[in-house]
């Protein structure tokens, strides 16, 4: 991709809300290529990081800046993929053609892209249905399905498994990991170690809103640098 | 009791004779109280999406005039209305006090904070929901608005709904500044008023049991609408 929008730099970058400093100066490089896992317990500032990762909110302090040209990111590039599915009051297809609209794609060429999304994350027999009445798993599916149509570069993740089951986080899984092989960068938060282990190929160990550690994932398991990373994988082998 | 048995009798024969005169008072109802539904629609929704989404100068003033008008008693708005429109008033040189359009002014000014005030609140709840989500897929603010719209039309059908029911089933503006003409500015409700007070039962009778009729319609649709979004959208 010629126009890449990669790699994202987040530069001294903070956030303070009431008062209260809820990220503190994360400074990181966000290469092409490598699954990215933000990782940490929870308030340790994952969502916020990815919302602003994605421009959704501004830092207090520092920079955010894709591809090093300090323009914002350019909307259709990125996609996110929220703990809690929010989807429209329509049909499954639907969802899909309508964002698919805002990114500028012609009607008459929606219909098809929006089918072989459905397809992808199984469920082309639900396209007449009702969004809201899919399963929650579906329900996380169909957003990565608006997510896949979107054809984006970069695709955040915030917790998106967090209150399914083990089958329904299975799927969506599959379907981040198919994401990966299509070359999209993968930024995903959790608290879940088992899964950062199954998908990680870098991590970015959060705590209390600073970034404690930047490793591959390897690294990170074997040989964590800091007490925090270490205290928070040993709490997993314990559990 | 047997006046009262005599009145029933002859009012279900206006009805079933389809009678001019009790016609042409239906009709102007309906076309009073559905040209006022639908201007306050066109002006409601988008203020009270706007009250709702955006933060502009005097939004606060808005809202606070939306709020006082849904609690005004209607004689009150045709009284302003009436003031406006008389000979002397502002609007005085337009000529339209004691006519249908009086009426759909008034009814209009009735209804339009009812139906911005349930946007407000309809939208502003799918906003809560929707608005990283629409960002994050790139809607600048007025396709957003647009949608949170779209999305909440059950609800906002319902609020139509409640605005037609009220406008139809309010006598004291349309009394004031339509002054209940006959053949010209009388609608179902005045001419109830006046033809209970003229001790003519039959008339006042049919047209009670077609409002009531209407009344019926209203609520058993806004159900059907709300059971149909539950079963939909849940």
């Amino acid at each position: 991709m010629t126009d890449t929008i990669l790699p994202l730099s987040i530069d001294g970058v903070g956030y303070t809300a009431a008062g209260r400093r809820l990220i503190d100066g994360i400074s990181a490089t966000l290469e092409a290529g490598p699954r990215t896992i933000v990782l940490g317990p929870n308030g340790a500032g994952k969502s916020l990081l990815l919302r602003l990762c994605h421009g959704l909110i501004r830092p207090t302090t520092g920079h955010i800046t894709w591809a090093g040209t300090g323009a914002p990111a350019r909307p259709g590039h990125q996609a996110m993929v929220f703990q809690r599915p929010v989807l429209l009051r329509r049909s499954t297809f639907a969802n899909v053609t309508y964002a698919l609209g805002l990114k500028g794609v012609r009607r008459h060429a929606r219909k098809a892209l929006a089918l072989a999304a459905l397809e992808r994350a199984g469920l082309a027999e639900r396209a007449t249905q009702p969004a809201r009445l899919l399963s929650g798993g579906e329900q996380q599916r169909l957003t990565l399905a608006r997510a896949w149509a979107l054809e984006p570069e970069v695709l955040f993740l915030d917790e998106p498994t967090a209150s399914l089951d083990p089958a329904a986080t299975r799927r969506v899984e599959t379907l981040i990991t198919q994401f990966h092989g299509a070359g999209t960068k993968i930024v995903m938060t959790t608290h879940d170690l088992g899964q950062a282990r199954r998908l990680a190929d870098e991590v970015l160990f959060l705590h209390h809103g600073r970034l404690v550690e930047h490793a591959p994932a390897g690294d990170f398991f074997a040989r964590p640098q800091s007490r925090e990373a270490a205290a928070f994988i040993e709490g997993d082998l314990l559990w | 009791m047997t006046d009262f048995g005599d009145a029933f009798t002859t009012a279900f024969g206006l009805i079933a004779s389809l009678d001019p005169d009790l016609m042409e008072i239906v009709l102007l109802s309906l076309r009073v109280s559905l040209t006022a539904v639908g201007l306050a629609v066109l002006v409601g929704l988008p203020l009270g999406a706007a009250v709702a989404l955006f933060r502009f100068p005097g939004r606060l003033v808005v809202a606070a005039l939306l709020n006082a008008f849904m609690g005004l008693p209607p004689v009150v708005i045709g009284l302003m209305v009436y003031l406006l429109l008389s000979r002397n008033g502002p609007l005085g040189v337009l000529g339209l006090l004691f006519t249908p359009t009086a009426m759909i002014i008034a009814q209009w000014l009735l209804i339009t904070p009812i139906v911005a005030a349930l946007a407000q609140q309809t939208v502003s709840d799918l906003h809560a929901e929707y608005d990283e989500q629409l960002r994050s897929l790139g809607a600048g603010p007025g396709r957003a608005v647009w949608t949170l719209l779209w999305d909440g039309r059950f609800s906002l059908l319902t609020a139509v709904l409640a605005g037609f029911g009220r406008a139809s089933a309010e006598v004291g503006a349309v009394m004031i500044v339509g002054g209940n003409i006959n053949h010209v500015t009388r609608v179902m409700t005045t001419t109830i008023a006046l033809e209970t007070s003229k001790g003519n039962l039959a008339l006042a009778l049919g047209l009670g049991m077609i409002l009531i009729t209407l009344a019926l319609t209203i609520t058993l649709s806004a159900m059907a609408v709300r059971d149909l979004a539950s079963r939909r959208h849940a």
